[in-house]
């Protein structure tokens, strides 16, 4: 299958601003957006810079903006696209170098959340029980991989990059309704802020965006419902 | 990180407890009222359209009629609450709108500070047409005028 992928490209030496650079060549239909992006860094040109780790949609290494879509490069395959793809950094965070932005703001708003285990109660001899149906409720929130395709596809983040996004809310909604954990009023606290969870518009990006198929916008929801009836 | 804060953490219980312990932040109320407004905003917008479109004749519309229409208490309470809901909810709804897409905090104050000022003198047009205005006054400058 002859394709032609365009990627768009910024290399802070060389460019003042991103460029499009196009390439054809020769894929199987059943590969994926990633392995074509290696055909390419490993026969086409070696300068193009992408992060990849476990390439099997666990790491959240190779979120991109695949035809106006945020996807992991990993999840996508070719014969689901067409032969026309472009690829594009995840928006709202700087470019680094082509595909590869700076994370850290996004880890930032990640850690503000306090997004582990708070409980400063005497432990039991045994374990801290809980039954399934209490783990059932935050089922969908432990399955966050930390891609960032959720923040940077939030129109308000784009325009607004301290506004705390949506990743964060789900990590914090991971713990908010764990019903061991002690630390809902601290998570509360940072999240009841302009640019905190009110900042989200309910526009369903985050939803769509999800490779883990998070329902992000009902968590949010669901957090700003603790914050007002949380007894 | 924020070990010195984890020390006094204590859920609250009540949503009294959860709002007096939360951040000082008004946004939560704005949540709720949106919410609220939205809802009401529904009925309200379409009696109104219905009031005024449909259960009347359209080429009946004179200024008596729109004199007694307005001095019935009932009419007066009902467009009150439809103008201070409809006010209340786009004028926020513009806030925030202003607030996600502004970035220059100088252009962002500004740009509020006109809403707001626009949307308060609307209002007070709004209320003193309501509540305020006197018909027979006006009614008969009017007439002066038309005798004239």
């Amino acid at each position: 299958m002859q394709i032609t992928v365009k990627i768009k490209r910024f290399d802070p030496e060389a460019d003042t601003r991103p460029r499009w650079v196009e390439y054809q060549l020769d894929v199987d239909p059943t590969e994926r957006v990633l392995d074509v992006i290696n055909h390419i860094k490993w026969e086409l040109d070696g300068s193009l810079a992408f992060r990849r780790s476990c390439a099997h949609g666990i790491c959240g290494s190779d979120a991109m903006l695949i035809n106006g879509v945020n996807r992991l490069a990993c999840k996508v395959l070719v014969q689901d696209l067409g032969n026309r793809i472009t690829v594009e950094p995840i928006r709202g965070l700087e470019v680094k170098k082509d595909l590869i932005v700076d994370m850290e703001p996004f880890f930032d708003s990640y850690r503000a959340v306090l997004p582990y285990f708070i409980n400063d109660e005497p432990p039991p001899p045994t374990e801290r029980l809980q039954s399934p149906e209490e783990r059932a409720v935050f089922d969908e929130t432990t399955k966050c991989i930390l891609c960032a395709a959720c923040t940077t596809s939030c129109p308000v983040f784009w325009t607004n990059g301290s506004y705390v996004g949506p990743a964060s809310i789900v990590n914090a909604h991971r713990f908010i309704f764990d019903s061991r954990d002690r630390g809902t009023l601290e998570r509360l606290e940072v999240l009841n802020q302009s640019n905190g969870l009110w900042r989200c518009r309910t526009a369903y990006n985050c939803t769509e965006a999800c490779p883990r198929d998070i329902p992000v916008t009902q968590a949010i929801e669901e957090v700003r419902r603790a914050m007002l009836f949380r007894g | 990180m924020s070990t010195v804060r984890r020390g006094k953490a204590k859920r609250p219980r009540t949503f009294v407890e959860a709002r007096a312990m939360a951040s000082s932040s008004s946004e939560l109320g704005w949540w709720v009222f949106m919410r609220i407004s939205g809802l009401l905003l529904i009925p309200l917008t379409f009696a109104h359209l219905w009031a005024n479109n449909i259960a009347m004749d359209a080429g009946q519309i004179d200024f008596a009629y729109v004199v007694a229409r307005l001095q019935q208490p009932g009419v007066r309470i009902f467009n009150s609450f439809l103008l201070l809901f409809a006010m209340l909810h786009g004028v926020n709804g513009l806030r925030y709108s202003i607030e996600d897409y502004v970035r220059r905090p100088g252009r962002r104050f500004a740009l509020k500070m006109i809403l707001y000022t626009v949307a308060g003198i609307i209002f007070v047009f709004g209320v003193m047409t309501l509540w305020a205005f006197s018909y027979e006054e006006m009614g008969n400058a009017v007439r002066a005028l038309g005798s004239e």
